[in-house]
């Protein structure tokens, strides 16, 4: 366990190395001056220019990048639709693999959408090839530029004194493939490959193992899918097992990989924000503050791993290898752990390790690293949701020393706390709803059959569920029965309204701040960029994700732990 | 609105050339650098193919070392884990059974020295590798089933070692028990 251990702490510290340069070369780009990249791949974006109709120079206001946003969206939506219910009749379908009922389309189009990737499916035997790379993994990429996108109208808000003009949103949304993910992926794609994550066009394989078994070996397209599902914190497998799928994750060297590439461009943003504003300072304070939030997380996680599972000590079996129910040989407890919480934190979803039968304290790790959604959090979407912690944190500062709440020279009032709030509570709202609502149906009808275990640890399965759609995460406890209509619809509205509202929120925020008149700082402005303010931020993420979700979290896996012998 | 709508179809099929057709055609030509061109490292006896060297497989017979319980039965064509809960007293009782089993048919061995991960569940259900203390709890079963000495069984675990950096050492089930039939 200590060369374990060893290996994760290297594997951070590793991250941290790679995501600094990379998050100056993202904010280069977001600033588009003139940059050595234009040789690259300026003349790929001037066809895109081309094709698209659109004028690169042409600024727009934030209104004008929503609509952007949301329309292109919406022709995304229908896409994925056609697809998935019509990929059983489609070409590039070696298994035979069906079209998804209306509700299962519904509920995987939408978390695609969102950059959750939800899956009530499995991909051996519930995708076509088709289906997989033009709808799925083409999604992975284009809405990872998305949020991306979004989050440099905010950067470009943050930086103008006064003005109504943050840039060109379909610039920011093209140069986040062209020059970030793209990149970024086929480097990843190629080092999977040699690892031996499979890439190739034909069906499952049929063969007789050495005892004269007949099995089929499911193989595919996955090595350019596993590379942007990483790193656009998408988390959407090939294989219904995710990363704990050999094939998926095959070794040491590719978990190692892959869990670089999950919270990389998350960490990345945050310095590109540093260097985008020239406020170093500041990126490394919120830095700090995630990374403490992230610590915390992890290390009560990693202690009860390894403890092992008190029943089975009660077996009179060795443990010494902790709980490895639902964890693979090579990874082992130490660097699933690890992944279970940088998924979490990262609103990924990726799993090498079934998450439903983790001990009952790092399941609640699990849960908070979703609830809080803001350490590191997604890509471009984590930054924007933290913007929120930031801004109720300037208000309350403010209200404190008595002056009025400055950001940046901007004053906050009425109407940005308005939004600020709302968004803040709706993340709770949606997930205890939903929650509430489904404990009532399953406790009205106990043979529904939704749950696979029977009490505490049933009830974490229905919150996990929720909280993973409400943070757009996308991993699950996945004995939960989910591909029922009510699931696939109620989850489906929870994940339309976690999306779109968390970035419309803090782009209109940022909008409305940007225009107003910037005052120069002086002897009283605030100063974000200290220990003092960075503390306060921590306090105010504790206090409002600990009086939303403690008694929830008090049902499921605290009572699970202490009934736990 | 309407325009925006344009410009969204218009960009999106540009991103669909270079997304959905150029970067996985360019992941399939790297791929045929790779020592298998991309399939799965299949693994042959006498020309036939009897496993993939990646996914675990069923082995009952006492002459075989055994891999861990797998939720799909170590059904490659799909995967998954049991998802059961530490406190789930269904499991529990499950994991007892398979204790007793593995007693059953390894009668030299105390339950004290059976590792958990030999009776529980992986993630994928097609874990190939087990701990190598949980191949060495076996080496005496194997041994008496192909009337060998245990040390002889023993070399071959030692000798299957895989070499990865992870803190605990461990085999590969399938290339272990090909080194078997290979005695």
């Amino acid at each position: 366990m200590e060369t374990d251990l060893l290996g994760i702490v290297a594997t951070f510290i590793l991250t941290i190395l790679l995501a600094w340069p990379l998050g100056k070369y993202i904010s280069a780009i977001y600033t588009g001056a003139p940059h050595w990249s234009d040789k690259i791949f300026g003349g790929i974006e001037r066809l895109f220019y081309k094709i698209g109709g659109i004028n690169p120079k042409l600024e727009m206001t934030w209104q004008e990048s929503l609509k952007a946003l949301l329309s292109i969206n919406l022709i995304w939506f229908l896409f994925a639709m056609f697809i998935l219910m019509n990929q059983g009749w489609l070409p590039w379908n070696p298994d035979h693999n069906p079209s998804m009922s209306p509700d299962l389309a519904f509920n995987t189009a939408v978390s695609f959408l969102v950059n959750c990737n939800l899956q009530h499916y499995s991909g051996e035997t519930g995708m076509s090839y088709l289906g997989q790379i033009t709808c799925l993994m083409f999604l992975q990429f284009v809405t990872a530029a998305t949020g991306m996108a979004a989050c440099a109208v905010v950067f470009k808000a943050m930086r103008e004194q006064t003005s109504q003009k943050l840039g060109n949103f379909y610039t920011y949304f093209i140069q986040s493939n062209t020059r970030i993910l793209l990149p970024l992926a086929l480097v990843v794609a190629g080092l999977l490959l040699f690892e031996g994550v499979p890439m190739n066009i034909e069906g499952k394989a049929n063969i007789h193992t050495l005892e004269g078994n007949a099995v089929q070996v499911a193989r595919g397209p996955a090595a350019a899918m596993v590379a942007i599902k990483q790193l656009g914190t998408n988390g959407g497998g090939f294989f219904g097992a995710n990363s704990s799928h050999p094939l998926e994750n095959p070794t040491y060297w590719s978990n190692a990989i892959e869990s670089i590439s999950i919270i990389l461009i998350p960490i990345a943003m945050v310095f590109a924000l540093g260097f985008y504003l020239n406020r170093k300072k500041l990126a490394l304070v919120i830095f700090g503050v995630m990374t403490v939030g992230f610590l915390a997380l992890i290390a009560p996680a990693l202690y009860f791993e390894w403890q092992g599972n008190p029943a089975i000590d009660h077996l009179g079996v060795t443990q010494t290898l902790g709980n490895m129910e639902g964890k693979e040989t090579r990874f082992g407890t130490t660097l699933s752990t690890y992944w279970a919480i940088i998924t979490t934190v990262t609103s990924n979803g990726s799993v090498n390790a079934m998450h439903d039968s983790l001990m009952p304290l790092t399941g609640m790790s699990a849960l908070l690293g979703m609830m809080i959604n803001a350490l590191y959090g997604g890509v471009g979407v984590g930054f924007l949701n933290f913007y929120v912690f930031i801004i109720i944190a300037v208000f309350i500062a403010g209200l404190m020393v008595g002056r009025t709440p400055e950001l940046f020279g901007k004053k906050i009032e009425a109407r940005e706390m308005k939004i600020a709030t709302l968004i803040a509570l709706l993340h709770p709202f949606l997930i205890l709803l939903g929650t509430g609502i489904a404990t009532y149906v399953a406790h009205q009808k106990p043979d529904i059959g939704w749950l696979n275990n029977p009490g505490f640890h049933g009830f974490s399965e229905m919150l996990y569920e929720y909280t993973s759609s409400a943070a757009n995460n996308g991993s699950g406890f996945e004995g939960l029965g989910d591909n029922t209509p009510f699931w696939n619809i109620s989850t489906g509205i929870v994940l339309i309204l976690s999306r779109y509202i968390p970035i419309i929120g803090p782009v209109a925020i940022a909008g409305i701040l940007a225009k107003k008149k910037h005052i120069p700082s002086g002897a009283g402005t605030l100063q974000l960029d200290t220990l003092t303010f960075g503390i306060l931020m921590f306090a105010v993420i504790l206090i409002l994700v600990a009086l939303a979700f403690f008694p929830a979290l008090t049902l499921g896996p605290l009572a699970e732990h202490f009934s736990l012998k | 609105m309407k325009n925006q709508l344009f410009t969204a179809i218009k960009l999106s099929l540009a991103c669909f050339i270079l997304l959905v057709v150029i970067y996985p055609l360019a992941v399939l030509g790297i791929a045929q650098f790779t020592p298998n061109k991309g399939d799965v490292a299949f693994v042959k006896v006498r020309d036939k193919i009897v496993g993939a060297r990646q996914i675990g497989q069923v082995f009952t017979q006492n002459k075989y070392f055994w891999g861990r319980p797998s939720a799909v039965n170590y059904d490659s064509g799909v995967s998954g884990g049991s998802n059961k809960g530490p406190s789930n007293p269904d499991y529990i009782q499950t994991v007892q059974a398979r204790r007793d089993t593995f007693l059953v048919h390894n009668p030299s061995i105390k339950a004290s020295e059976i590792p958990a991960e030999l009776l529980t569940a992986s993630g994928s259900g097609l874990d190939p590798h087990i701990s190598l203390q949980s191949a060495l709890v076996q080496v005496a079963r194997i041994a008496k089933a192909r009337n060998h000495s245990t040390e002889i069984i023993q070399k071959v675990v030692i000798n299957s070692l895989e070499k990865s950096p992870a803190g605990t050492p461990f085999v590969n089930v399938l290339e272990l028990n090909l080194a078997l039939d290979r005695l």
